[in-house]
């Protein structure tokens, strides 16, 4: 499982536009790089992203080999209500994490 | 004591100012001859046309961030932000990055929605060599914005071996 790193306010007000920061660790082998045998490397990324508010979808990423390795991503939201956040990171040989955090809205 | 420094900084300046001629005139740097699969300004171009179709892309309202003069390219802190209210009725609907030189031209696509609140996306990217970075944002009545900045890049990113 790899690791994720998620940042969000533990606490904010309703209406407020609060940032998320999201890290996980993934090598993102770009398979345009040849091995030492002058071979290749296949490509290993993490293809997509998705962030849910309480089950619905509030932020969608298809990531190609131009994002570095250890993909970091910062977007913005509303928060509502207060629930779950959930993420999803989905990729190359059938990679997938889920990472979830609570938020309280008042 | 100074005015006797300065003949020396001189001539180690003008030396430094001819190496870096000849480097440059040796093509030292980036192979960009031998890059088999680099996108092209035309593929660029190509894979835009894709998402914008035959609508007309307009200049503005969208911005990236990114510095000018970048180290190491394996790594670029990369911010591109829209100008959008972000109501319902009048949104980003997605946002996507285009290089010119990398051997894809796709960097990243993202959807937003009016929950986002802010049209905001920063992550880090690679940057094959010195060139030409695209940001198109496609708003809810479905029209298409672009900025474009040019970036330097001294150390490319992955292309050992190549």
């Amino acid at each position: 499982m790899a690791r994720a790193l998620i940042n969000v306010p533990p606490k904010a007000k309703r209406g407020e536009v609060i940032e998320i920061k999201t890290l996980i660790s993934h090598t993102m082998e770009t398979g345009f790089r040849p091995d030492n045998t002058g071979k290749p490397i296949p490509r290993d990324i993490i293809t997509d992203f998705v962030c849910k508010y309480n089950g619905q979808e509030i932020f969608r990423a298809e990531l190609f080999p131009a994002i570095a390795a250890n993909p970091f991503l910062t977007f913005f939201t509303v928060a509502t209500e207060s629930g779950t956040l959930s993420f999803e990171w989905t990729g190359d040989s059938g990679f997938s994490a889920t990472e979830s955090v609570n938020i309280s809205v008042e | 004591m100074t005015r006797q420094d300065e003949p020396l900084s001189r001539t180690r300046r003008r030396f430094l100012l001819e190496a870096g001629a000849i480097a440059g005139a040796a093509g030292i740097g980036l192979p960009r001859g031998s890059e088999p699969a680099a996108a092209t300004p035309a593929s660029m171009r190509a894979a835009i046309r894709k998402i914008v179709g035959e609508a007309p892309l307009n200049r503005g309202k969208i911005k990236i961030d990114v510095p000018a003069l970048i180290e190491n390219g394996n790594a670029v802190p990369f911010t591109v932000s829209c100008e959008s209210p972000m109501t319902e009725s009048d949104h980003v609907k997605a946002i996507h990055v285009f290089t010119e030189k990398n051997p894809q031209p796709n960097v990243i696509s993202v959807q937003l929605g009016p929950r986002a609140g802010r049209a905001s996306v920063s992550t880090r990217i690679r940057l094959a060599d010195t060139q030409k970075v695209v940001a198109v944002a496609q708003m809810s009545d479905g029209s298409f914005w672009s900025d474009d900045v040019e970036v330097v890049v001294t150390l490319a990113a992955c292309l050992e071996g190549t």
